[in-house]
């Protein structure tokens, strides 16, 4: 008769949960992989190969090169955030959140699941940013483990950060907030165009508290061998912000906030 | 051993409905057991509360001796819930929804799908299996409620009004269903507003009224209850005058039919004597309303008159 609670019962609840976000962000390829490629893409085209010519050298190296790790960093972070928050409040206002909440799946595997398919999802977007980027400043790779493991560890941070917002969320309109208004500046402002070294003085201590700051710069060590910070300081800061998210979201989804009466 | 047992549950909302007031209640294995209640009078919030989405604020409910509190996964794992309102994702095609949700109750995806074809055939789905489940009538979306809700093939199924707005055949055909399966062994709770379903299909019922249980017995035990049983009767001519019967309260509604108000101490047989010797026949009779429901208007009645 009924099934088992065990380790391999939460395993297929956790493949379960990956399979179906998988499939939905393939399923509607259009609207979750493609556009941040375009804009990407007219990011190259405009920053880099037009006003990059007239901007020169950033950081020791054409500008053109400098803000492909930003760039990639920035599909990367609004990806993460997006999937988490499209698909769970989703799931939240069409009420199907409420299959994974009676079933006996434990509030940590659910969260494993989304965050899973978010940073797939993130993954992918920034693999093709990376190569629409080859086309135009060729293909670079300092560090593998450095680059895949911050680009990695930011998806997780900010796939944690979205799920959050999905859970407090009421309306549409409520997932658009804090993209809006917190992760653009901060992602904007986080070094993607510019060497924070160029800020002045109190500027560049205020901009060290942004923790993108830590991600974009890791990750252009990772692909170019370039960075503004300790690349250690870096992997602290990512890892504290993961695992304080993650106690975070883990908290909220046992206690039930925003989704259990 | 009892596949439900709820002690002394009570939930106070945030905004201070107090929607259960120390609930008790037992639903032996195998049962097939209705709970009943207008609207409003808890039942939901308790079937919220034994599928662990709504939080109670205190007392302890255990399903086959597995307490959702303290054990939620386990006892989740015993639970098959069709839920009032349709609440699966309605942009995905019925085979995926009840693969899905075998996979979140660890059923390997290989059995998930021959599960899925099996309950969908079963419950004659089986043509939409591959459509977007939006574009699905009404009853259909129901009868996936149930496959989703057996495809892990739970010990306890629970179903919260799953039959309204569903038409006669279609109900017939899922209350076949439900039956097969609870011969097969699963306990089966259900509300519903049709009480002519609770007296017809359950063995053992439960009302539930202003968050208290007003009544837990077996649904024999409850129609003995009823006094007076109030049939309508067709006759064949059209009678001018009303005939006299003895302790019986008898109206006229139109020339040819007669409502007879029985008390449970005289027999049908001494009706039927008697409008014989009147002269009166009789080609059909029927009870005027289910008698579950005349006990059930009177029972909750009388708690609100008592709570007033």
């Amino acid at each position: 008769m009924s099934v088992e609670v065990s380790a391999r019962s939460y395993w297929i609840g956790y493949q379960t949960i990956l399979i179906k976000e998988i499939t939905r962000i393939l399923r509607i390829w259009a609207q979750t992989l493609i556009p941040p490629v375009i804009t990407m893409s007219l990011y190259f085209v405009i920053f880099g190969a037009i006003i990059g010519r007239r901007v020169g050298e950033m950081g020791g190296m054409p500008y053109m090169d400098f803000i492909v790790p930003g760039l990639i960093m920035l599909s990367v972070i609004t990806n993460s955030y997006g999937n988490i928050t499209s698909s769970f409040f989703g799931a939240k206002f069409g009420k199907h959140v409420e299959e994974l909440l009676v079933s006996p799946l434990p509030p940590w595997i659910i969260l494993a699941g989304y965050v899973s398919g978010a940073v797939f999802r993130a993954l992918a977007v920034g693999i093709l940013v990376w190569l629409v980027a080859g086309l135009f400043s060729g293909f670079h790779l300092h560090n593998v483990l450095v680059t895949f493991s911050i680009l990695l560890l930011t998806a997780v941070v900010f796939a944690l950060g979205g799920f959050i917002n999905a859970i407090y969320a009421q309306k549409f309109d409520d997932i658009s907030i804090i993209p809006t208004f917190v992760l653009q500046p901060m992602t904007y402002l986080g070094g993607v165009f510019f060497s924070v070294s160029l800020l002045p003085g109190i500027a560049q201590q205020i901009a060290l508290f942004n923790p993108i700051v830590y991600m974009v710069n890791a990750f252009r060590y990772g692909l170019l061998g370039v960075t503004d910070v300790s690349l250690w300081t870096a992997y602290v800061i990512i890892l504290g912000f993961g695992a304080v998210l993650f106690a975070v979201c883990l908290n909220l989804l046992r206690r039930g906030v925003g989704l259990r009466s | 051993m009892n596949a439900l047992e709820v002690r002394q549950l009570k939930k106070t909302y945030k905004n201070g409905v107090e929607a259960l007031k120390g609930i008790d209640l037992s639903v032996v294995e195998g049962d097939f057991f209705a709970l009943l209640g207008p609207n409003g009078a808890g039942k939901s919030t308790l079937i919220g509360i034994i599928s662990s989405m709504v939080n109670a604020s205190a007392g302890e409910t255990s399903v086959f001796g597995i307490s959702v509190q303290k054990h939620r996964s386990r006892a989740m794992a015993e639970i098959g819930l069709v839920p009032q309102e349709v609440n699966f994702n309605q942009f995905e095609k019925p085979f995926d929804i009840i693969v899905n949700q075998a996979g979140y109750y660890g059923v390997p995806r290989r059995i998930a799908r021959e599960r899925a074809e099996f309950y969908l055939k079963k419950l004659s789905l089986w043509d939409k299996a591959f459509r977007m489940s939006r574009t699905m009538s009404g009853g259909m979306k129901r009868r996936l409620l149930i496959a989703r809700a057996m495809v892990h093939e739970p010990r306890l199924l629970i179903l919260d009004e799953p039959t309204a707005g569903v038409d006669i055949e279609i109900r017939r055909s899922m209350w076949k269903f439900i039956e097969e399966i609870n011969a097969a062994g699963t306990t089966v709770i259900l509300t519903t507003h049709y009480l002519e379903e609770a007296e017809n299909l359950c063995r053992n019922i439960a009302i539930i009224d202003q968050g208290r249980i007003i009544e837990d017995t077996s649904v024999k035990a409850l129609l003995s209850q009823l006094d007076v049983e109030t049939f309508v009767l067709d006759l064949r001519h059209p009678i001018q005058q009303l005939p006299t019967l003895d302790g019986m309260a008898i109206i006229q509604r139109d020339p040819t039919t007669l409502e007879a108000s029985i008390p449970k101490s005289r027999s049908l047989n001494s009706l039927f004597r008697l409008l014989e010797d009147a002269g009166i026949e009789v080609v059909s009779m029927r009870n005027k309303t289910n008698r579950l429901e005349e006990l059930f208007v009177r029972m909750v009645s009388l708690d609100a008159e008592d709570a007033a």
